[in-house]
């Protein structure tokens, strides 16, 4: 019963976050037209909405792209979080983790230095192949090392294979930056900052798949992750195979992240913050963690975008900054809360 | 008739022999303790009869060999407890137990009803539904004994390891878990394997001892033919006298070594 009501609110906050972004921002919509005309898109229902077409244009072709983008990579980037944290038995590692977010970083620096002149449309598939490869680097790494080693369940060797291949990744990418030209400096270090303001109904649709695939992998087994709260021995004793289910959901949860990292670059915070509030909203099963991260990150993220492209309009602060900011005294407080909720 | 037997076991660990050659026997109904100083492979043999570390030789349950089993199928038959569970603090004891539904839902099924009831009926057994909604952080060292064991009772497997059920436990709370696991093996049919250092304990509790010494069977049988002076003596370098108690089992004291033969300068 509590899982089911968490998931309501949940539910209830992306929409209200939703509504509030859409509404939000530099041309002023008028509230009730703009919701006749979102209505009117429902099949079946017909309502005139009143909305010039000046406002038309910017509800359907700017900010709803925007927004349902922003939902989306929220959204993946809070699962993916607690995906790992499940997956790790750590509440302290996000969805950047094993190298994604280095790999990323490193993918779109080539593609901005070396394929600048293709334009932008070459750092997306970069940043997406860069991630997932990342993350491919730092598991099998990881694995081998954790074979040849012989001890523990391989989880500590995983997460510091990761850290190396993140730190050899932001070298490259380091070097790669100190060599090349001012102007794409700028663009790389605007990039990593994260932002959404290019988000096109194009977009939407090219994560859509992957978004689709990942998310019904993970939301499958969060059962698993439950069992793997008690460790691989135990897990096995279960009848369970902990090496295969980890397998599985870091690949879907590294999908995922590469995803969202693809349209929106490096933003922090999401899914580190949003899955201990998601405990703290309906326990700590994984079973409920897991989609009530999917529902509050993506509204967390729309929430944050509409400040980031309100507050010094018509500039826009960069959506990692805003996510940063309102993330991390957000998690002292869940911390403080968790802490006093336990002694 | 026998549930669980283990013929020629060997095991071995960084190319270190842990266990050779054992065999050893319960009767269905039955509790074997195995018994044996530190590093004399006790635990080792118990995670090997539960399927956790690779093994030379056979593991039997009801006479057919384990490894023609499946892992799920295995977690079905046989319910593991190992000396130090890992116990997630915010878990709580409901959620806890409910892992044990594991072995018996598909590989994307969800815990139903009939799951539920199991666990409930766990809890009731072990005298743990009153705090079934509690956080495993807040209980106890008994209560969590007996939390862990009610997740192995979830299983509804007729075989039980128990790597050290009581090491971590009060002289009371020791005789607590101990009579509730006599308890489940007289009503519910269970069959024990069990290591215990306790020997006096282990005297009055199993029906058969096996005494292992660097990986191998130094004694084995009924625990006035295992806990000799003599015996322990030997195995585990200590001076201990051997006396019988009110129920005629053997209780181990130890005794001082002698000034004048004693290791104090």
């Amino acid at each position: 019963m509590r899982k089911l009501g968490a998931l309501g609110i949940a539910a209830i906050f992306l929409i209200a976050a939703m509504l509030v972004s859409t509404l939000v921002g530099a041309a002023d919509l008028n509230p009730l037209n703009t919701v006749a005309a979102l209505a009117d898109k429902i099949p079946f229902v017909h309502l005139p909405s009143g909305l010039s077409p000046l406002d038309r244009a910017v509800l359907f072709q700017i900010r709803l792209p925007r927004v349902v983008l922003g939902a989306l990579v929220g959204g993946l980037l809070a699962m993916a979080g607690a995906g790992y944290q499940g997956v790790f038995r750590n509440p302290l590692v996000d969805s950047g983790l094993l190298g994604a977010s280095a790999g990323a970083g490193l993918g779109a620096t080539l593609a901005i230095v070396f394929f600048g002149a293709v334009g932008p449309s070459a750092v997306p598939p970069a940043a997406f192949l860069g991630s997932l490869g990342g993350v491919a680097v730092a598991y099998l790494t990881g694995a081998a090392a954790s074979r040849r080693a012989g001890f523990g369940d391989g989880v500590a060797t995983l997460l510091l294979a990761g850290i190396a291949v993140g730190f050899f990744f932001t070298a490259v990418q380091t070097l790669v930056l100190q060599r090349s030209a001012e102007q794409d400096v700028q663009t790389v270090y605007n990039w990593l900052l994260g932002s959404m303001s290019g988000a096109t109904w194009q977009q939407v649709v090219s994560i859509l798949p992957y978004a689709a695939v990942s998310v019904v992998v993970v939301l499958l087994h969060g059962r698993y992750l439950d069992v793997l709260a008690v460790g691989d021995e135990e897990a096995r004793a279960l009848g369970m195979n902990p090496a295969a289910v980890r397998l599985i959901v870091v690949a879907a949860c590294a999908l995922a992240t590469a995803s969202a990292v693809a349209v929106s670059g490096l933003i922090g915070f999401v899914g580190i913050v949003v899955p201990h509030v998601a405990r703290r909203l309906g326990g700590t099963g994984y079973r409920s963690v897991l989609p009530l991260s999917l529902l509050i990150g993506a509204g967390f993220l729309v929430l944050a975008d509409t400040l980031a492209r309100t507050v010094l309009s018509p500039a826009e602060l960069p959506i990692g900054v805003v996510t940063a900011v309102i993330g991390a005294p957000a998690f002292v407080w869940i911390l403080r809360s968790a802490q006093g909720s336990r002694t | 008739m026998t549930a669980l037997a283990v013929q020629e076991l060997t095991v071995t660990l960084d190319r270190n022999p842990v266990v050779r050659g054992v065999s050893c026997a319960v009767a269905v109904g039955g509790w074997l303790s195995l018994i044996g100083p530190n590093g004399a492979g006790k635990s080792t043999l118990i995670r090997a009869a539960a399927g956790l570390v690779p093994y030379q030789g056979a593991v039997l349950l009801d006479g057919a060999d384990v490894r023609s089993l499946r892992a799920r199928e295995r977690a079905r038959l046989i319910a593991y407890v190992p000396q130090e569970p890992v116990l997630p603090p915010d878990m709580t004891v409901e959620e806890y137990v409910l892992l044990g539904r594991t072995p018996h839902l598909g590989y994307l099924g969800s815990p139903g009803r009939h799951d539920r009831n199991v666990v409930a009926a766990a809890l009731d057994r072990l005298d743990a539904a009153r705090f079934a909604a509690r956080r495993l952080a807040r209980l106890s060292g008994g209560e969590r004994q007996r939390v862990v064991l009610a997740r192995a009772l979830a299983t509804e497997a007729n075989v039980l390891l128990l790597d050290e059920p009581t090491s971590m436990l009060d002289v009371g709370h020791q005789q607590q878990v101990l009579e509730l696991v006599d308890g489940l093996r007289r009503d519910g049919g269970l069959t024990v394997l069990s290591t215990l250092h306790d020997l006096t304990a282990a005297g009055q509790y199993a029906d058969e001892l096996v005494l292992l010494h660097e990986g191998q069977v130094a004694a084995a049988g009924p625990a006035a033919a295992v806990l000799t002076a003599a015996l322990i003596g030997t195995v585990y370098a200590a001076r201990v006298t051997v006396v019988a108690g009110a129920d005629g089992r053997p209780v181990v004291a130890p005794l001082r070594p002698r000034p004048d033969t004693g290791s104090r300068g």
